[in-house]
């Protein structure tokens, strides 16, 4: 046996092991250096203000209330205007979507809105909504953040559908049930976790967005609870304070940052969650 | 379908069933019709800038709000090479951590750790920019940069990439946090296209003596190879219009220069900068033209990287 030969191969062998060990140790480095640095610095920045406060002029004290305000409207309309277009356009792909050009159409478009640009997503609206209505506001916000949610939806819904074993819409059809009916009470309910779990993700991908947002909702440093005035958002309250020079707005930005990463990391987690009741429940 | 058979003997009853494929069908109609509205009103907003300077802004490096004199060469490049420096940097390590979770990982282990890549995936933009902003940039100024100017600036040729003012910012910042924003992406679709490896071709190999590392580079790879280039492609899609992050350290100045510590512009970061305070129609509507630039490459990219991986399926269990 060539001993030199079989040597080398061990050598590439484990030198190709180790690297492939090293990249997971790097690709966590980041993950971890990342979350350190939010919480050594947003934790300082976090206070009761923080949640009851306005945004505030430089060198004075505040909060981020009116940002964490509107990003919540905006996300909670984006989501109710996104979810209903999702899961109808999830269940022509997963029920009806075997045969004709428009299944397999959508299905490719919509993989490719769910990777698309979004700040493209912004101009879009701000040249179809903002231009005719003649102002920034926070509907324009919601319904940039609602293309958003719908390809994540429309993913995940049929993902989750065809997840259905047919012997159940079987079952349902024998017993002399429209296919509305086996659809709406018996698939989509069987399903019902799997579905949460898609608007779960879709919140979570939207509560982040700064993107879409900056010439949709703009900004507004004062309380605005009006959706059809530019809205404070987190996202954009971060932006403005991350890119200006005053130390006590970085800290605000620091505490917005904390918040927002935290709470989209959660509802990562918690969807992933819902997503393994589901897989694991057939 | 079967509510026939209870017609007869009940009263008859509206057959819904249509209508509800109908509804179902318009709305998945409206979502291929969005693709077409998101075209059009761009193609709308960008005719003055279209009109006014015709193929020359692809090629045109000035870009001057003033004068109202714009190109979009210094965007499309800056926006090209960040990208190409995300994957430079983003496929080894991926493919490394897709080899790591599908070959050599404990099984304990492989959900957990995926999980942990995977929320990469879930940190804003933002946080990556204002993170490579205010604590990567000035740590990599102060400890890399400079050791980087001294050994790989001094080798001729590719030298003249790693010069410029070690200001932490600059294009090569940008690429490098585009890298690790795409790592998950491209990650997770290769530790997925390895996963419809049949064991058995990877049992063979192994039962033939082969080491691991030869089995993923003889077996697996040639198996999986249009689903690991669909991977990349969405990783590219993917770095191509990121905005954000991008926007903070790039250092938004209109310049192309050889040397990739120097700050440049990208598409996404010209459009985040200046459209909310642009003022003019032309001035707007070259704005719109460099968004209509960049739906247009990704949109490109992401339908090849589909285009890819669906072929990938096509081909399972076929002969590869």
């Amino acid at each position: 046996m060539d001993n030199a030969l079989y040597r080398r191969r061990r050598l590439v062998n484990s030198f190709n092991k180790t690297m492939s060990f090293l990249t997971v140790a790097f690709g966590l480095f980041w993950l971890v250096w990342i979350l350190y640095t939010l919480l050594k610095l947003g934790l300082g920045g976090l206070s009761l203000d923080v949640f009851t406060q306005i945004t505030p002029p430089p060198g004075s004290q505040g909060g981020l209330a009116n940002a964490i305000y509107g990003s919540l409207l905006m996300t909670l309309f984006g989501t109710l205007i996104g979810t209903p277009v999702g899961i109808l356009a999830g269940v022509y792909l997963a029920e009806f979507g075997n045969r004709g050009w428009l299944a397999p159409t959508t299905r490719f478009i919509n993989d490719i809105l769910l990777s698309a640009p979004s700040i493209v997503i912004g101009l879009f609206i701000y040249e179809v909504y903002v231009v005719s209505v003649g102002h920034f506001s926070g509907w324009a916000g919601s319904l940039a953040l609602s293309l958003l949610v719908i390809p994540v939806v429309v993913r995940t819904t049929e993902n989750m559908l065809r997840l259905v074993p047919n012997s159940l819409r079987e079952a349902a059809s024998a017993l002399g049930a429209p296919q509305w009916k086996v659809i709406m009470s018996v698939t989509l309910r069987a399903s019902k976790a799997g579905v949460i779990t898609g608007i779960l993700l879709a919140v979570a991908r939207i509560s982040g967005e700064t993107a879409p947002l900056l010439f949709t909702a703009l900004n507004n440093q004062f309380w605005n609870s009006n959706m059809n005035a530019p809205m404070a958002n987190l996202p954009i309250v971060i932006f403005q304070f991350a890119m200006s020079p005053y130390e006590d707005w970085h800290t605000l930005a620091w505490a917005g940052s904390l918040l927002i990463t935290f709470s989209v990391l959660t509802l990562n987690i918690l969807a992933r969650w819902f997503g393994s009741q589901q897989t694991s429940s057939h | 379908m079967s509510t026939q058979l209870s017609s007869s003997t009940q009263k008859p009853r509206t057959n819904l069933d249509p209508l509800f494929r109908l509804i179902t069908r318009c709305f998945a109609f409206l979502v291929l019709a969005l693709l077409a509205a998101i075209l059009l009103s761009l193609i709308q907003g960008a005719t003055p800038a279209i009109k006014h300077f015709g193929l020359g802004f692809l090629t045109n490096a000035s870009w001057d709000p003033v004068a109202q004199e714009f190109g979009a060469l210094v965007p499309i490049f800056g926006t090209l090479i960040t990208a190409t420096i995300a994957l430079i940097i983003g496929v080894p390590v991926s493919f490394g951590i897709a080899m790591f979770l599908t070959e050599l990982c404990p099984l304990q282990l492989r959900r957990p750790l995926g999980v942990a890549i995977e929320l990469l995936a879930g940190i804003p933009s933002i946080i990556y920019g204002m993170w490579g902003l205010f604590v990567f940039a000035p740590w990599f100024a102060d400890h890399v940069q400079p050791w980087m100017m001294e050994t790989l600036g001094a080798i001729p040729g590719i030298g003249l990439l790693f010069q410029g003012l070690p200001m932490g910012i600059g294009v090569f910042t940008a690429g490098l946090i585009l890298g690790i924003m795409v790592i998950p992406f491209i990650a997770s679709v290769m530790r997925d296209v390895f996963e419809v490896v049949p064991p058995m071709l990877k049992e063979s190999a192994y039962g033939l003596g082969a080491t691991t590392w030869e089995v993923v580079r003889h077996v697996v790879l040639p198996y999986t190879k249009t689903g690991v280039v669909g991977g990349i492609m969405l990783g590219l899609g993917r770095a191509l219009g990121e905005t954000m992050a991008v926007t903070f350290v790039i250092g938004n100045a209109y310049q192309i220069s050889a040397g990739l510590f120097n700050p440049s512009n990208s598409i996404a970061s010209s459009l985040a900068n200046e459209f909310a305070e642009a003022e003019g129609e032309l001035y707007l509507s070259a704005l719109i033209e460099l968004g209509l630039i960049l739906f247009f490459i990704t949109f490109v990219v992401l339908a090849c990287s589909k285009l890819l991986l669906l072929r990938l399926k096509a081909g399972e269990g076929k002969e590869s």
